[in-house]
């Protein structure tokens, strides 16, 4: 049984666990991290996306023994203490769920895209979110809300470089401020 | 789904693997990336006693220049193939085949070395891999070994490697200043290919002075399209020379139908696609 130690969201844990046991198993189940589901059980569908040492994975698709000794962050640990991530924010703005299941996996695969590609065109969100599946919204506001997101991280590190608060740039921006600067 | 029970085995050296997989003998599996294997150990769909894990075989991971050679480890996963400089520089058909491997997230653990040992079929990188005659370095009980592409695919999830053996690294002939594109027929992201084309051409005054295109789900194993090679050599770097050329993919493949497509698609398809691969490869 190999004994696994593992930096989850910020806190460290060391269990041992069988062989077999999953990511997403693992952060469920043994750490109560239910925040990161499990959609497809097939890799097709990225509902159980994390991130490990920063990249994007489908946790359904790695053992809990491979991420021994690395750093997995789960939606879980997106927000920090100030309230929502920027692209939480965002979704919820955007009407970007409708029944919330894929939306965890949603959430961690774009801020990935973001920390790539911090101003994508529509074609590459949605090249971007490809291993994500969404059976309720077509996608329209997925790509909304990621479009917005990347609008408030980007005007958020502006106004932390400059120190200055940034000016809402839209209507769909007055309505939601930028909670700026987390990502 | 979990998987079945199995013996999990993190070795830090190749040499460490290699015992490993001795000692297991046929009840082994190699875990490089993970993203065909633990599916398919989740379907139940394989049910080995002992899975060694490469993940912690820093050594089998990087590209490098080395004696007129671009080498790719093997664990070299998708994402940094495709964001590789050495790979964009002398084989940019590498990078462009594999930014078309699935989706962000597997490309983020699938592995170079993983997908061509698993062989499957319609699988993105053998392709290139055989078009640009690529050597794999494989590590043994004696030894290590050196086996062509050409060699390396024997039949469907196939190849020439051992049981006890893992491939190191892959590499590469220098194709500078070649352009490349990988042209691919698929449903969707997850969605194997239905036909896939990769082409590499070298264009000199207009003309078409160096091409190697291979071919995706032709057959058990890729398939090189020497045909078509053959028939662009020296031919003006034009849609209507290249739809010509492209006119020999079919020769040489043994495709099969299947839920994906018919032969006759397929072959339809081949020739299509290799028309346009070589187009967008040619820039024209």
């Amino acid at each position: 049984m190999p004994r696994i130690t593992v930096h989850v969201d910020g806190t460290t844990y060391t269990d041992d666990v069988s062989a077999r046991t999953l990511l997403v198993q693992y952060l469920r189940e043994h750490l109560g991290r239910t925040g990161t589901v499990v959609g497809c059980d097939t890799s097709n569908c990225g509902a159980c996306t994390v991130h490990l040492d920063g990249q994007s994975v489908k946790s359904c698709s790695v053992l809990a023994a491979q991420a021994d000794g690395h750093e997995i962050t789960t939606i879980e640990g997106l927000s920090g203490d100030g309230g929502q991530h920027p692209m939480q924010q965002a979704f919820h703005d955007n009407h970007a769920l409708q029944c919330g299941f894929c939306t965890p996996g949603m959430i961690m695969q774009a801020v990935d895209l973001l920390s790539d590609t911090p101003e994508p065109d529509d074609q590459q969100i949605r090249e971007g979110l490809e291993g994500n599946l969404c059976r309720c919204t077509g996608y329209q506001n997925i790509v909304r809300a990621v479009r917005d997101a990347s609008r408030r991280m980007r005007a958020g590190a502006e106004a932390e470089h400059t120190g200055e608060t940034p000016a809402p740039r839209s209507a769909e921006e007055r309505t939601a401020q930028p909670t700026g600067g987390q990502s | 789904m979990i998987p079945a029970p199995f013996d999990y085995i993190a070795p830090s050296t190749v040499a460490e693997a290699v015992s490993a997989l001795e000692e297991a003998g046929e009840d082994a599996k190699v875990l490089a990336g993970g993203q065909s294997l633990l599916p398919v150990l989740r379907m139940r769909m394989a049910d080995p006693g002992v899975v060694v894990d490469l993940g912690g075989v820093t050594a089998l991971r990087g590209v490098r220049e080395e004696g007129g050679s671009l080498v790719i480890g093997s664990m070299t996963t998708h994402h940094d193939v495709m964001r590789d400089p050495l790979v964009h520089h002398h084989a940019k058909l590498l990078a462009q085949t594999a930014r078309t491997v699935a989706d962000p997230q597997v490309r983020h653990r699938g592995t170079f070395g993983g997908a061509l040992v698993h062989a499957d079929p319609a699988g993105d990188l053998a392709a290139p891999t055989l078009a640009l005659d690529a050597e794999m370095v494989l590590a043994g009980p004696s030894g290590a070994r050196v086996v062509r592409a050409s060699e390396f695919f024997v039949d469907y999830f196939t190849t020439a490697l051992d049981p006890a053996e893992v491939l190191v690294e892959v590499r590469f002939p220098m194709f500078t200043g070649w352009s490349a594109h990988y042209e691919k027929f698929n449903r969707v992201a997850q969605a194997w290919s239905v036909v896939g084309v990769a082409a590499a051409v070298r264009v000199e005054a207009g003309a078409i002075a160096e091409a190697r295109v291979g071919l995706t789900n032709m057959g058990s194993t890729p398939v090189r399209a020497l045909a078509v090679e053959q028939a662009l050599l020296g031919r003006p770097a034009t849609p209507e020379a290249i739809r010509h050329a492209a006119r020999h993919a079919t020769e040489g493949t043994s495709p099969v139908s299947d839920a994906g497509a018919d032969i006759d698609y397929r072959e339809h398809l081949a020739q299509v696609l290799t028309g346009r691969a070589v187009t967008a490869a040619a820039g024209v």
